[in-house]
């Protein structure tokens, strides 16, 4: 299948002579701080033109710009052959700009419904009430036809984050855009909801919309795109046919330098951790709604990835570990003694971190500093008779940045005014800070570039090294095999198969989590 | 001189940054500045001395209470009770008193009184999670109600000496209550700069969610900040029964709502997490400038409300179009 699509967009003629986008050398600063330098990009209808940078290389700003969220501070934006100047993103989008933001931006209390459609206009009857049935019917019809079984009447509240993702998608895919962008719209999409969403965007193809993605994950970028632009610190590079390039080069591109393969742990010595005492012992717990009687051990020093679909209940296994959500069975053993972890303060006494899966909604303080986001859970340590020790925070939170590669203007800055990778960064230093003895992961390196990624994954290694245990929920399977020492794929709140890091391949773990068992 | 131009474009940038930080408190320190110009020119006797000295006790009893619901506000909340603990907690300590308590612990009973109701007000907001606006519109009834039975709704005359001086009295020729203020102003200030206490309430007023996964105690840290909005309330209760020579069941009333508009006036945001205690009482001095300004000018009490409420939504008004411009 994946053959055939590839072939039929190499056929497809994807450049026409005018390019229906053309931004010209765009600058643009944030107090003070200059983020994008004299940027160019174009876009041609039917093409799925690729963003490529590193973190906080400016692709999110570029494209806020596009979309008449920021403005730029000069340049030239010329679309559809006429200069224009967006006085708001409403503006931009009743003129055929769409955008799928990094950062889901979903009302929570509505429905999802109401969420897709928001900012069409409602449907109304004579009297100027709105008509609902035909608002469900509407989204219903948009979320069927990206495969999504989701009820849009159901509230955003409720919905993980990959099913809000696929909500944003349903949206971006109400307007009849003739631009598209989506900033890493697979973040936390498993394969599976993935290929749904090429699919979608080989038809948005074929209709001649044009289609910005930003990701950092590589095969996507050379499976699905014609072309590509590669900014780096603010500045274009170059823009060209992605037949032109290749992963290496293009990696080389955005970094400006060579990058070594992806990581690959060699540690795991089996024959060590199985002889020592688990320090994290789970028997028998599910919770309320999805997790069903899963035991796992897990032994200081080892990596374990749990993989599965999204539902599966990975998730909801991490949270249910951490106190998050409550437990109606089991027992968790914490270095061969039962606790009782009622709450995320419980179990960070008992040592365990959790990084979680939204940093937007679980992991920032948005109206703080980088330097408080990081030190946030563990403010008690720098207390002198009650008083906090300004100097050595300051210390403290700089190592963080600098062990990192947090990309910030000083440990000062809002951390809102970070690129959405290395906000994630400001998250993973937060768990680090406490020295933790198992540290939870869920999907840690959600947006993160792919240089940040091979340093976030040696970081965890190391401290693996040292006596650290680590469980790691990751959409991307690349990263899982890349760092686990053992596997666990879970399926529909259990957990189907252990693999050892040896016998562990794409395919067998597929084959688990779709349940496809005798 | 191409070099030159940059570097001056370079330092002017700089300056913008660093003013883009403070720049909420600064519009409003630009307006109280004006505010007072106005003032001073066109009421000859606001700048002396006495006057001045006047306006700083007068607005003793707002400034205490906004102390308290800078806290509140910053986490996302709201305290419409403190204006009711005002009077339940002066008519309590005034009565004691006459009936022969020491003037002291009289007055330790009015506070304690106060604390008690922001811990309920803190208890009910933190654990069954019922929104800050419905309980403490409760506690406002029930308390002012409390202080109209306990006094039969009359005010209670009071007579000892020591307990006047809290609120009238004056020490090197300043009123108590300015030292009782700047002592609270101070003491808020370090407990929100330096005190894991005073970090906590910004991260639970910026993010709720990420607070309770960081580890922070969200309960405790939001009970805390109703019992001391509520225990400023009942110091507040007793300065100004202390100044009043009473204990009166209806003082305090609508005293939250200016002590909201001066914490609003003061840059601290109602979605939660952004503002300052410095903020707050410059919101406190344009309230009370206007207030003391307004009455030297012998405008009409009736029309002084008027313009004080146009005055606070134009002001609030003019910052965020500032603001939006930056973008
Ligand atoms: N609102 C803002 N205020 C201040 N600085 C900002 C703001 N938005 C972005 N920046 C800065 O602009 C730079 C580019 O950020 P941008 O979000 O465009 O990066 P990005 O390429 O999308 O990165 P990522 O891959 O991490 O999403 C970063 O250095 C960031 O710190
Ligand atoms: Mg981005």
């Amino acid at each position: 299948m994946e053959t055939v699509l590839a072939r039929k967009r190499a056929a497809e003629p994807h450049a026409e002579l005018q390019p229906v986008m053309k931004m010209a050398s765009v600058n643009k600063s944030f107090s003070g701080v200059q983020v994008l330098h004299n940027v160019n990009i174009e876009l041609y209808k039917g093409e799925v033109h690729a963003l490529m940078g590193e973190n906080g290389a400016g692709k999110s700003t570029l494209m806020k710009i596009m979309a008449g969220v920021y403005r730029p501070d000069s340049g030239s934006i010329l679309y559809k052959d006429s200069a224009v100047n967006w006085p708001s993103p409403m503006a931009a989008r009743d003129e055929g700009i769409s955008v799928i933001h990094q950062e889901i931006s979903l009302s929570p209390n509505l429905s999802i419904g109401e969420n897709i459609l928001m900012g069409t206009i409602f449907p109304r009857n004579k009297m100027g009430f709105i008509k609902w049935q035909l608002i469900y019917e509407k989204a219903e019809a948009i979320l069927r036809s990206i495969g999504s079984s989701l009820d849009p009447r159901a509230k955003v509240s409720t919905l993980s984050i990959a099913q809000q993702q696929m909500v944003e998608i349903a949206r971006a895919l109400s307007f009849n855009s003739e631009i598209l962008i989506m900033d890493e719209p697979t973040a936390s999409l498993t394969d599976k909801e993935i290929e749904k969403l090429f699919v979608i965007i080989d038809d948005l193809k074929r209709k001649g919309v044009a289609i910005v993605y930003i990701s950092h994950r590589m095969d996507e970028i050379f499976r699905i795109s014609n072309r590509f632009t590669v900014l780096r610190d603010g500045k274009w590079i170059t823009s060209g046919p992605i037949s032109d390039t290749n992963p290496d080069h293009l990696v080389k591109l955005m970094v400006g330098r060579e990058i070594k393969d992806l990581f690959q742990r060699t540690y795991a010595d089996t024959a060590v951790t199985t002889k020592r005492e688990p320090v994290l012992e789970l028997k028998d717990i599910s919770d309320k709604k999805t997790v069903k009687g899963i035991s796992l051990r897990l032994y200081p020093g080892e990596i374990v990835g749990l993989a599965g679909l999204v539902g599966a209940g990975r998730t909801e296994l991490i949270r249910a570990i951490f106190g998050i959500s409550a437990l109606s069975g089991g027992q968790i053993i914490i270095e061969g003694k039962p606790v009782n972890i009622q709450s995320p303060s419980d179990a960070i006494g008992y040592g365990i971190a959790h990084v979680p899966e939204s940093r937007k909604e679980q992991g920032l303080f948005p109206n703080l500093s980088v330097q408080e986001n990081i030190l946030m859970a563990q403010m008690h340590s720098y207390r002198n008779s009650g008083i906090l020790q300004y100097d050595r925070m300051s210390q403290d939170a700089e190592r963080f940045i600098m062990d990192l590669g947090v990309k910030a203007a000083s440990k000062d800055q809002n951390v809102m005014g970070l690129s959405g990778g290395n906000q994630q960064k400001v998250v993973i230093a937060k768990w680090l800070s406490i020295g933790p003895k198992v540290l939870l992961l869920d999907e840690p390196t959600r947006g993160v570039d792919i240089g940040a990624k091979t340093e976030i994954h040696k970081i965890i290694s190391n401290l693996a090294e040292q006596g650290l245990a680590v469980l790691v929920v990751s959409s991307e399977l690349p990263e899982i095999l890349g760092i686990s020492d053992r596997i666990l794929v879970m399926h529909e709140g259990k957990i189907r198969a252990e693999l050892s890091r040896q016998e562990a391949t794409q395919e067998k773990i597929m084959y688990y989590a779709t349940g496809e068992i005798k | 001189m191409q070099t030159n131009l940059q570097s001056a474009g370079g330092n002017d940038q700089l300056i913008k940054k660093k003013l883009s930080y403070t720049f909420n408190q600064l519009g409003m320190v630009i307006i109280l500045v004006l505010l007072s110009v106005g003032m001073a020119i066109f009421a000859p006797h606001f700048l002396e001395m006495s006057n001045m000295l006047n306006i700083f006790k007068q607005v003793s009893i707002t400034a205490i209470l906004a102390a308290g619901m800078t806290l509140v506000i910053l986490t996302g909340g709201i305290d419409l009770s403190v204006g009711s603990t005002v009077a339940l907690s002066g008519v309590i300590s005034v009565l004691i008193t006459n009936a022969g308590v020491n003037p002291i612990i009289a007055m330790l009973v009015g506070a304690a009184i106060g604390l008690a109701a922001g811990a309920i007000n803190g208890y009910l907001t933190a654990v069954p999670k019922l929104p800050s606006f419905i309980v403490t519109l409760g506690s406002m009834t029930y308390l002012r109600g409390l202080a109209l039975v306990i006094s039969g709704g009359y005010p209670l005359v009071l007579t000892n000496e020591t307990f006047k001086f809290i609120g009238a009295g004056k020490i090197l020729g300043i009123p108590t209550p300015i030292y009782i203020t700047t002592l609270v102003y101070i003491i808020m200030f370090f407990v929100l700069k330096y005190t894991m206490f005073g970090r906590h309430v910004y991260a639970v007023g910026g993010n709720e969610e990420a607070a309770r996964l960081t580890g922070i105690k969200v309960e405790r840290t939001l009970i805390k900040v109703y019992s001391i909005s509520g225990l400023l309330a009942g110091i507040a209760g007793v300065v100004l029964a202390g100044r009043l020579f009473s204990g009166q069941p209806t003082a305090g009333i609508m005293a939250e709502l200016d002590a909201i508009a001066a914490v609003i006036l003061g840059g601290t945001s109602f979605v939660g997490g952004f503002g300052r205690i410095q903020g707050t009482i410059i919101g406190v001095l344009i309230i009370a400038v206007l207030n003391n300004g307004l009455t030297l000018l012998n405008v009409d009490s009736y029309w002084q409300k008027v313009i004080m409420g146009g005055v606070i939504v134009a002001a609030v008004l003019l910052d965020r179009i500032r603001n939006r411009r930056r973008r």
